[in-house]
């Protein structure tokens, strides 16, 4: 059993189907693979209804992979940090960080910015400096919206947007 | 032996330390089973529920050191949620109760407070060790009560406990008075360390043997505890700096040049690895190194420091050493006996290409001919390799082997792993425990009911196509003691097909499989002497419901064999048959 690969291309990718794209994928697989199992359907239940598109990845599965807790709280987590316009990027560890503040703060000191007010109706106001940060699903946030446990286990790059290039959220400003 | 007096028999078991032994021992007859009683020094415990205090303490009323086990395995992955069980409260007050005489406590996932440890603290004059693994519920400030009132500790060992760090002066409670610490395991505290009052303790404890810092212990103050302690087997290393300036680094290394004992080193938790080198004197005499916990040491430098490392038994290491790292282990060290291999990559960054993969374990197979322990996690694997390596290592005791990726084939082939484990099994037959990952069909399970006979403990996840393959571990495996089994499609019938086998059996743990409540009900029904637990996280809405429906599946059932009944500690979501 293996993907029909052409070229490298995945053709499953681009078959038309119903449901949601991915899911349908994993569960033929599941069916070429042996008649009876149904087990898997549960945790891709569980995903359909938390998220959209994506498949589940190995990190998004409960208690997996089998490491023990406090080492996966000690690993390291690098994050790759670019700023508009500064002319190399930087690491962090998001773990190093407890919230919010601590994190802004780290941001303010290594690329010697200020970002600006943070509210929930309009984003980052004040500096013309906004904080994204793109999730496991390759989407660009803003950051602060979620709780931040929740973004730390989902930020894979963080992105500080200058000014211009970081369009209002609102579009009545533009 | 029945014309020797019991003093002589007595003395004779006291050659015997094994714990199977002395169960054994005490059933040959009614004379044995009392003499060995009065004598039992050490009790193992590896499930708490499974007896209670009391009828502990009554049987074994001499006893001094106790080993308790609490949660299951999968506790450890976050699969079993909090306040579940575990609490060690109870066994320390019916102890402190029937003045027995502890000396030593050994715990493992097991909710621990700060007040069971002052108790602890207060209740055993002769109070000498204290073990914690993988425990939670306490505090510094218990850590505090242990170092202020017991005055003949010798040994506080906290391996990977989540432990609320008060910053307080825990450090500082040890009395001036205590000289006898041989070993100081604090490398879990997350806070910061009084390092003054630490250095004074290391200097008044020429007994000390094993050291092991947390993270805020750096790099000045290393050198100073190891010229305080050249004596030392065993060093966990704290924080390392990024540069440390030329004089730290040479009187480091002036410290390091003394511990000529050192055969243990850990830890390297923040590293530099400009300052590895510090340490390549002492490599030759390591026998033990684990830098699992060490990120940021890439694999080149890793490389050097276990190029010089010939003398290695035991290695724990991140998968950032790669293919390449694992082929100079293979080369180098030629004494080892366990290796184990974390992924450095949990939080799913998907361009890693340093992980390891087929390649390093064959390697490793091939030039480590003492291997008998090995966890390996791993990106891909192949039946081909798996053959390999079991027939250059038939000695696996412990193989255990985990793919990231769920249901991943042989990447090779496409196929499922059953011949490589099935080729494991056949070969190693001394083989105790077991767990396997990728794709996996039942065959594979025949293969380990035929084989493994020796096998005690198997894992499972994400294998199996039907009842068949759970049928084939449980009527095969006959000195199987705990099964674990998460995502894989075993119901009902597999369940109840024997249900006298988990009676021969420490426990059994099943999640996201496809038991039933019907079938756990009837379980539970034939069976007095298990306990049948139900954890249902979301279980206040079912509760309300007044049909049941017996045909809903289970979320997580575990069940243990056990002489003392339900427990009456368990929270409203686990539910006891």
């Amino acid at each position: 059993m293996a993907y029909e690969k052409v070229n490298e291309l995945n053709l499953k990718d681009t078959e038309l189907c119903l449901g949601l794209p991915g899911r349908t994928e994993e569960i033929k697989q599941e069916q070429e693979v042996s008649c009876v199992r149904s087990n898997n359907k549960r945790q891709f239940e569980e995903t359909l209804d938390d998220e959209e598109s994506t498949p589940p990845t190995k990190t998004q599965i409960v208690g997996w992979p089998p490491v023990r807790s406090y080492r996966k709280n000690n690993s390291v987590s690098y994050v790759k940090v670019s700023m508009d316009g500064a002319p190399y990027l930087r690491k962090i560890d998001l773990k190093t960080y407890k919230n919010y503040p601590e994190l802004l703060k780290a941001l303010e000191n290594m690329f010697k910015f200020t970002v600006g007010e943070y509210s929930e109706r309009e984003g980052y106001k004040g500096s013309g400096f906004v904080p994204t940060y793109e999730d496991k699903d390759g989407d660009w946030m803003l950051v602060g919206d979620v709780p931040w446990d929740m973004f730390s286990s989902s930020c894979k790059r963080l992105r500080i947007m200058k000014g211009s290039d970081a369009p209002a959220l609102d579009s009545s400003s533009l | 032996m029945n014309y020797f007096p019991d003093e002589v028999i007595e003395h004779v078991f006291d050659f015997i330390a094994s714990h199977r032994d002395r169960n054994s021992i005490s059933l040959v007859c009614k004379s044995w089973h009392k003499i060995e009683r009065f004598s039992r020094k050490q009790v193992f415990i590896g499930n708490c529920y499974a007896i209670n205090p009391e009828r502990l303490i009554g049987r074994f009323p001499c006893l001094k050191s106790l080993t308790l086990k609490g949660k299951p395995h999968f506790a450890d992955f976050n699969l079993v949620p909090y306040e579940w069980g575990g609490f060690v409260l109870p066994w320390i007050e019916a102890l402190a109760r029937s003045r027995v005489g502890l000396e030593e406590l050994r715990l493992k996932r097991m909710v621990v407070t700060d007040e069971s440890l002052e108790l602890l603290s207060r209740s055993f004059a002769n109070f000498k060790s204290l073990v914690l693994v993988s425990c939670e519920g306490f505090t510094t400030d218990g850590l505090a009560s242990i170092a202020a009132n017991c005055r003949h500790l010798r040994e506080l060992d906290l391996q990977e406990n989540e432990i609320d760090d008060h910053r307080g002066q825990w450090l500082n409670c040890f009395p001036d008075s205590c000289t006898t610490l041989t070993s100081l395991n604090f490398a879990c505290l997350k806070g910061e360390t009084n390092v003054a009052a630490l250095e004074r303790l290391v200097a008044r404890s020429p007994n000390l043997k094993s050291l092991k810092l947390n993270r805020a212990v750096p790099l000045e103050a290393l050198a100073r505890l190891m010229s305080c302690a050249p004596q030392l087997l065993d060093l966990g290393v704290g924080s390392y700096e990024n540069e440390p300036d030329p004089e730290s680094f040479t009187k480091l290394m002036a410290a390091i040049k003394k511990c000529t004992s050192l055969r243990s080193l850990s830890g390297f938790l923040e590293v530099a690895p400009l300052c590895l080198p510090a340490f390549y004197p002492i490599c030759q005499n390591l026998i033990s190194l684990n830098l699992s916990y060490a990120a940021e040491i890439q694999g080149n430098h890793l490389i050097k420091l276990i190029q010089l490392c010939k003398r290695l038994q035991r290695l724990w290491i991140l998968d950032s050493i790669g293919d390449k790292g694992l082929v100079v282990v293979a080369d180098t060290c030629k004494e080892l006996q366990e290796l184990r291999v974390f992924p450095s990559d949990i939080h799913g960054e998907e361009d890693n290409n340093a992980a390891v993969t087929e390649v390093g374990l064959v390697a490793i197979s091939a030039g480590c001919p003492k291997l008998h322990s090995i966890l390996y996690f791993c990106k891909q694997m192949t039946n081909a390799a798996l053959i390999t390596v079991a027939r250059n290592c038939p000695n696996f005791i412990r193989f255990r082997l985990c793919i990231l990726e769920p249901h991943k084939p042989d990447h090779i082939t496409s196929q499922s792993l059953d011949e490589g484990f099935g080729a494991i099994v056949q070969a190693c037959k001394g083989l105790r425990r077991l767990s396997v990952s990728g794709l996996l069909n039942d065959q594979v399970f025949l293969y380990i009911g035929m084989y493994a006979e020796q096998l005690e403990m198997l894992s499972i996840a994400f294998a199996g196509d039907t009842d068949k393959g759970m049928l084939y571990v449980l009527n095969g495996c006959k000195k199987l003691r705990k099964l674990e089994i998460r995502d894989s499609p075993f119901g009902n019938a597999a369940l109840l097909a024997d249900v006298h086998k988990y009676e021969t059996m420490r426990s059994l743990w099943m999640s996201s499989c496809e038991v039933t409540l019907g079938g756990c009900k009837r379980l539970a029904q034939n069976s007095p002497r298990l306990n049948v637990e139900i954890i249902n996280e979301n279980e206040n809405n079912r509760m309300e419901r007044n049909e049941e429906d017996e045909r809903e599946k289970v979320d997580k059932l575990y069940l243990y064999r056990t002489v003392v009944g339900t427990r009456k500690d368990a929270p409203p979501y686990v539910r006891i048959l």
